[in-house]
């Protein structure tokens, strides 16, 4: 089954461009390995990328340029050691996290380590980036899984920033949709919604938000001040 | 799906046909014949030639951005060293030697100015869900279609065509295109929008 909600164009266009962040394009990335259709179009646009570097007109290069290559290509290649140690591989079957996000959480789902934060909603960070990234680079930006129990609704709220959200597991409903394994949604400011958990199952979402949530119903108002997720 | 693909054909196989657009045509020898000879035969008289056809292209295109040029230039010792090195793995029914290139060069500059990783699919991974095979949208991009894809940008108004380098050439999100053209953020979207739109219908959706 393919997904039948994807990420807009202009960010499989910044994807291919090479100029989305890493957070966003790890969302982006993993909802590639899902979807066959966005695959095929990210695929296009690098070919658009190609073309546009053909159709590029010519600067001078330096003269000594040509030889540096010559001489570094003579040298034996120097090992390339990968930068995440082996990838983790799940025990049997197809793992329930694709690359490259497996990579990114360092094992399956079956290995998360899940805090609680509400009453049905746990979740569990996701390191993006260096270290010296972590904060600087990334401006608050959080990258994490959530675990919504079966039939759950999460509080109404709306957002500061964007939240991307790639459905890894069960489903969810809100005002806007039903949303399954590979489906990928942008919120923004303008959206107010109440996710709710599908009834048959916990639904497990990589989030990707770049500023707090808000919530907005009569008791969330009150609680603004003291939630985080 | 946020909308239909550039084309629905899409890319592949065989040889660059020389001449194809402003580039590569006056090469004696396809860009793509010159890589597979460099991966299948260390060849480095078709390499040097690669060099000539493609280092002054990537000067132009990092040197867009904010990048000076010695940094340009190690980029592009890094990339031609990469080229090099992975030729063998290139496979001209997946991409054109430019579009391999292109990558090479774009995520060496994501590595050098942002220090960042570039996240991306494991094609062997078990979970990825694979193409349906006889679906034409999942269809290489084909010759005929990368002369039209090259004829189909000429024919871009300036303003998209403009966003449109800028999108893929300068290292920047699309707000700091907004910012730097003094363009509200949803023109510079709409824009692109309407680039790949209008690419999409000079190329001749059939779908």
């Amino acid at each position: 089954m393919t997904p039948s909600h994807h990420p807009v164009r202009d960010l499989l266009l910044a994807y291919a461009a090479g100029t989305l962040p890493e957070a966003a394009g790890l969302a982006v990335a993993t909802h590639l390995a899902l979807c066959p259709l966005c695959r095929a179009e990210v695929r296009r646009l690098e070919a658009l990328g190609g073309t546009l570097l053909e159709q590029e007109t010519t600067a001078p290069v330096s003269d000594g340029l040509l030889d540096a290559i010559l001489a570094q290509i003579e040298e034996p290649a120097p090992l390339s050691l990968p930068l995440l140690g082996p990838k983790p591989r799940a025990s049997a079957g197809s793992p329930a996290l694709p690359e490259p996000l497996r990579s990114y959480v360092g094992g399956d789902l079956d290995g998360v380590q899940w805090k609680p934060v509400v009453r049905g909603l746990d979740e569990a960070p996701v390191r993006v980036g260096g270290a010296a990234a972590a904060d600087a680079a990334t401006g608050g930006t959080r990258v994490r899984l959530m675990r919504v129990r079966s039939g759950v609704a999460m509080p109404r709220h709306t957002h500061h920033g964007t939240e991307m959200t790639l459905v890894l597991a069960g489903g969810f409903s809100d005002q806007t949709g039903h949303y399954l394994r590979g489906d990928f949604t942008l919120t923004d400011t303008s959206v107010d919604h109440q996710p709710t958990a599908d009834p048959d199952g916990d639904c497990i979402c990589l989030a990707v938000t770049d500023a707090p949530l808000r919530l907005t119903g009569p008791l969330g108002r009150l609680l603004n001040p003291f939630v985080r997720f | 799906m946020a909308g239909p693909p550039i084309s629905s054909a899409a890319s592949a196989a065989g040889e660059d046909r020389a001449g194809t657009g402003r580039s590569a045509e006056s090469a004696p020898e396809s860009a793509d014949a010159l890589l597979l000879r460099v991966g299948r035969e260390r060849d480095r008289r078709a390499f040097v030639a690669l060099f000539h056809l493609f280092a002054p292209r990537l000067k132009a295109f990092l040197c867009r951005g904010s990048l000076d040029a010695g940094l340009a230039e190690e980029i592009i010792q890094e990339v031609m060293v990469v080229v090099w090195r992975k030729a063998g793995s290139f496979d001209p029914a997946r991409a054109s030697a430019a579009t391999w290139i292109y990558t090479i060069a774009r995520n060496r500059r994501i590595d050098r100015l942002r220090q960042e990783r570039r996240p991306e699919i494991d094609p062997d991974d078990p979970a990825l869900v694979p193409e349906p095979e006889d679906a034409a949208d999942f269809a290489l991009m084909r010759e005929d279609d990368r002369t039209r894809l090259h004829q189909a940008i000429d024919q871009l108004p300036p303003d998209q065509s403009d966003l449109l380098r800028m999108a893929y050439f300068e290292d920047k999100p699309h707000s700091a295109i907004a910012a730097e053209r003094q363009l509200p953020l949803g023109t510079v979207k709409s824009r692109l929008r309407l680039a790949l739109v209008r690419l999409r219908t000079l190329l001749g959706d059939e779908a």
